[in-house]
């Protein structure tokens, strides 16, 4: 669905130069959440305005669903663009138009009728939630509710893509999560293939199908957010990772309170329907080892459900040895920390 | 220093006079509408242009708004003499002093537009384009509705601008209140007919200010 290829972006000229990205590829497919998350300064705003090109790439190439962007002139671009919707981390609502307006700003731009008009704008603000204040203006709604006018002027031109440009940085944690809920349902109900970039994990994990991680302009790990999330790679990607999962203090505590030859401490990874199987436990007694929790999470990954345990087993190192086995023969993942 | 007496004046000419700047006023502040506003959206597109021609372009425009907006407006008004006779065929009276006016005015109010318009945020008008929007959509579409508040306080100012134009306007036999200031409160030494036709000139400014300021508050939307 989109593909970019040899992406670099430069600002400014001669010494003054600065290089936002180089040369940097990624492909998106139909219909999937594709996250792209990074620090600040990363180059993950500059890489999702170069889809659009409202950011003119200094070199490479740009192709939404077959068309490359990259080649077009003024009036074919302003044409694909408006099957690309894109939501703002500040909203960018008009502010001297109602939410109604606001709404009905792509279509009164392509010259809709107002009947249709009318009809597409009540169909969105139905979607949305916000029936009741059609005729109320941005500044006097809450900053989940001027995103979700963000996400139905978007949509109001049937795009094929939404780009959301840290759409949730602006906003608390339950309003983040609505709106996440939000751009998840209507992924799945328009089949509408949405590219976002943001700086936390929790965004990736709630509602992402694939995963690329950015850093100093290019791209350094990408993958099925579940392999990403579960064995990162990059020393960039395990940041974010254990901010989101992992209180690395505490658990070194935990580890060394208690070590000696009879005991090891184990990361298990669990994914899928195992994460609820008491696949560990019936191990345990099996083979005669003890264990104790010392931290744990059991989440999901937008619908799959997976687990993180560091556990301390602890007897005879033959039997931790044939538990650590049959684990891993049972699917799960165990790497041994110490 | 007499004492003053109101009882001789002239109301009827005070009438006419107050009529006549009103009339200035009118047409004037109409066609300095007319020709600064465009100017002042131009001024906005042209300054942010990627292109350098345009860039280059627009550093002339901006030279020459810079100059007219730095003579004073009573040589302005002398050195447009021909040209007022040209277009209206006179240089005096009502009708002579309105393309001076304008002309005095035009690049006034330009310059407010162009700061009014650089006010409205960035990132609205980026979506518009995100969503295909052209040059000219953006600037009716976006630019004109979310600087109206700026807009209608430029208008506002350079109205009252206007009228303290009109009046020096009165010392080239330009015509109204200014006028009758200058002919009869200045040379005649009649100081009654000075205070009310400068009196008059306040409650006008008032009012266009009081005016202004409703319509900013009514478009106000943040």
């Amino acid at each position: 669905m989109i593909e970019i290829r040899g992406l670099t972006k430069v600002y400014g000229k001669g010494d003054k130069a600065a290089t936002a990205l180089s040369g940097l590829n990624l492909s998106i497919k139909k219909g999937e959440i594709f996250g792209v998350i990074g620090h600040s300064g990363a180059g993950k705003s500059t890489l999702i305005r170069c889809i659009n090109l409202l950011e003119r790439p200094t070199e490479g190439e740009i192709w939404v669903d077959g068309v490359e962007l990259t080649k077009l002139n003024r009036g074919q671009l302003q044409e694909q663009r408006r099957k690309i919707g894109m939501i703002f981390q500040h909203f960018n609502l008009l502010s001297s138009a109602t939410v109604y307006d606001n709404i009905a700003f792509p279509l009164r731009l392509t010259g809709s009728t107002r009947p249709d008009i009318d009809l597409k704008v009540k169909d969105l603000l139905a979607l949305v939630g916000l029936e009741e204040h059609s005729d109320k203006y941005p500044a006097q709604l809450s900053g989940g509710q001027k995103q979700r006018v963000g996400v139905a002027r978007a949509l109001a031109s049937d795009p094929d893509v939404l780009l959301c440009d840290e759409a949730t940085s602006a906003l608390d944690p339950q309003t983040t999560d609505s709106i996440l809920r939000l751009l998840l349902d209507i992924n799945k109900r328009f089949h509408l293939t949405i590219v976002l970039i943001t700086h936390e994990m929790h965004v990736i994990q709630s509602i992402c199908d694939r995963v690329a991680v950015i850093h100093g302009g290019g791209i350094v790990e990408e993958g099925e957010v579940t392999e990403v999330f579960l064995k990162p790679q990059h020393e960039i990607t395990r940041d974010f990772i254990r901010s989101e999962t992992q209180n690395e203090g505490p658990l070194r505590a935990a580890i060394e309170a208690k070590q000696g030859e009879y005991s090891k401490a184990v990361k298990i990874t669990f994914l899928g329907q195992k994460t609820y199987d008491s696949t560990l436990s019936q191990v345990a007694r099996e083979t005669g080892v003890n264990f104790a929790i010392l931290q744990g999470t059991i989440s999901t990954l937008k619908d799959v459900p997976y687990g993180q345990l560091i556990v301390r087993f602890e007897g005879p190192a033959a039997a931790i040895e044939i538990t650590i086995a049959e684990l891993t023969a049972q699917g799960l993942d165990v790497e041994v920390i110490s | 220093m007499g004492s003053l007496n109101f009882a001789d004046l002239n109301w009827q000419e005070m009438l006419e006079a107050t009529l006549a700047t009103i009339k200035m006023l009118a047409y004037s502040g109409l066609f300095t509408i007319i020709l600064g506003l465009p100017l002042g959206i131009v001024l906005y597109l042209w300054g942010r242009s990627n292109s350098i021609v345009i860039r280059v372009i627009y550093s002339v425009l901006s030279f020459v708004v810079n100059i007219l907006r730095s003579v004073p407006f009573i040589i302005l008004m002398v050195a447009l003499i021909p040209f007022s006779k040209s277009i209206v065929g006179t240089s005096i009276g009502v009708l002579g002093t309105i393309p001076a006016l304008v002309i005095g005015a035009s690049p006034f109010l330009a310059r407010l537009v162009e700061t009014a318009l650089r006010e409205v945020d960035r990132g609205v008008i980026e979506a518009a384009q995100g969503m295909g929007a052209s040059t000219s959509q953006i600037v009716t579409r976006v630019l004109l509705p979310e600087a109206r508040p700026g807009l209608f306080a430029a208008a506002t100012i350079t109205l009252v601008t206007l009228v303290s134009y009109t009046a020096m306007s009165g010392m080239v036999g330009g015509g109204g209140l200014g006028d009758l200031a200058i002919r009869y409160g200045y040379y005649r030494y009649q100081k009654e007919v000075m205070i009310i036709s400068v009196a008059l000139m306040v409650l006008l400014v008032q009012l266009l200010q009081m005016a202004g300021d409703r319509l900013v508050r009514h478009f106000t939307r943040k």
